[in-house]
């Protein structure tokens, strides 16, 4: 499975993203490969993924793709990140 | 541990006391970002051009640096501007808004400089680590001093 996390510049804020959604991927025990994207790249990478993470202000950007777009609020809550991949995952 | 003093060594090369500033205090969102660019540049890490292209980033992109309630990662993409990569780190005594929906208003403006797309991901990782705990980071908030905060740091991601 592929998740993209989304952010402006690809450095900073996806690159969190990226890292601890892995961790909430390890304790749910689900195998996938993240990446993180900029918005400009966004909709290249996300055509053979299955979920793209971002923020609120990109999902206009990102726009209509096959994979189920989520939004996360507060980057450093796992339990947030947990709780939404679960229902993306079910 | 090994693993753990290497965290804490990538966060104490990146952050500077020169970068630190608590206590500060900023009209607005393009106040509190100049802060975190101009402690970039007190640091070494960027030069004044990167500051401009933080606040540009944002006036093109929206609020999506506040990436956690009261917080900001303010920072653009690597640019000639960058020196190395680095952080500053900016406490404001009264929080701004930045416009964000969810996460206003802002406290902490936390500023990231990297030259290219990979070498700063040990500090990046770091930084996970301490903000995302609420008790680490509400002693961060409260650090009295740089040289506190630097020390809160280390102990806090050791």
């Amino acid at each position: 499975m592929k998740i993209v996390a989304v952010c402006g510049m690809g450095i900073g804020t996806s690159v969190l993203l990226k890292m601890n959604t892995e961790k909430v991927l390890r304790s749910l025990g689900v195998d996938a490969d993240v990446e993180a994207a900029d918005i400009g790249v966004a909709r290249g990478m996300a055509r053979d993924a299955q979920i793209v993470l971002t923020s609120e202000e990109f999902v206009p950007e990102i726009g209509e793709i096959d994979a189920e777009v989520i939004v996360i609020n507060n980057f450093f809550d796992l339990d947030e990140i947990t709780e939404k991949l679960k229902i993306a995952l079910d | 541990m090994p693993e753990a003093a290497e965290t804490s060594n990538a966060l104490d090369a990146a952050l500077s006391e020169s970068s630190i500033s608590v206590a500060a205090s900023a009209p607005d969102w393009r106040g509190a970002v100049t802060l975190a660019g101009d402690a970039l540049v007190a640091g070494g890490v960027t030069t004044a051009a990167y500051t401009a292209e933080m606040i540009a980033a944002i006036d093109e992109l929206g609020p999506y640096v506040v990436i956690a309630p009261g917080l900001a990662l303010a920072h653009s993409r690597p640019s000639p501007a960058v020196l190395r990569a680095g952080l500053s780190w900016i406490s404001l005594t009264e929080p701004v808004p930045f416009g964000h929906p969810s996460n206003d208003p802002v406290s902490l403006v936390i500023g990231l400089a990297a030259p290219d797309h990979d070498g700063h991901l040990e500090v990046m990782s770091a930084l996970a680590g301490v903000l995302s705990d609420d008790a680490a980071l509400a002693r961060l908030k409260a650090a009295s001093s740089p040289a506190d905060l630097k020390t809160l740091l280390s102990q806090l991601s050791a």
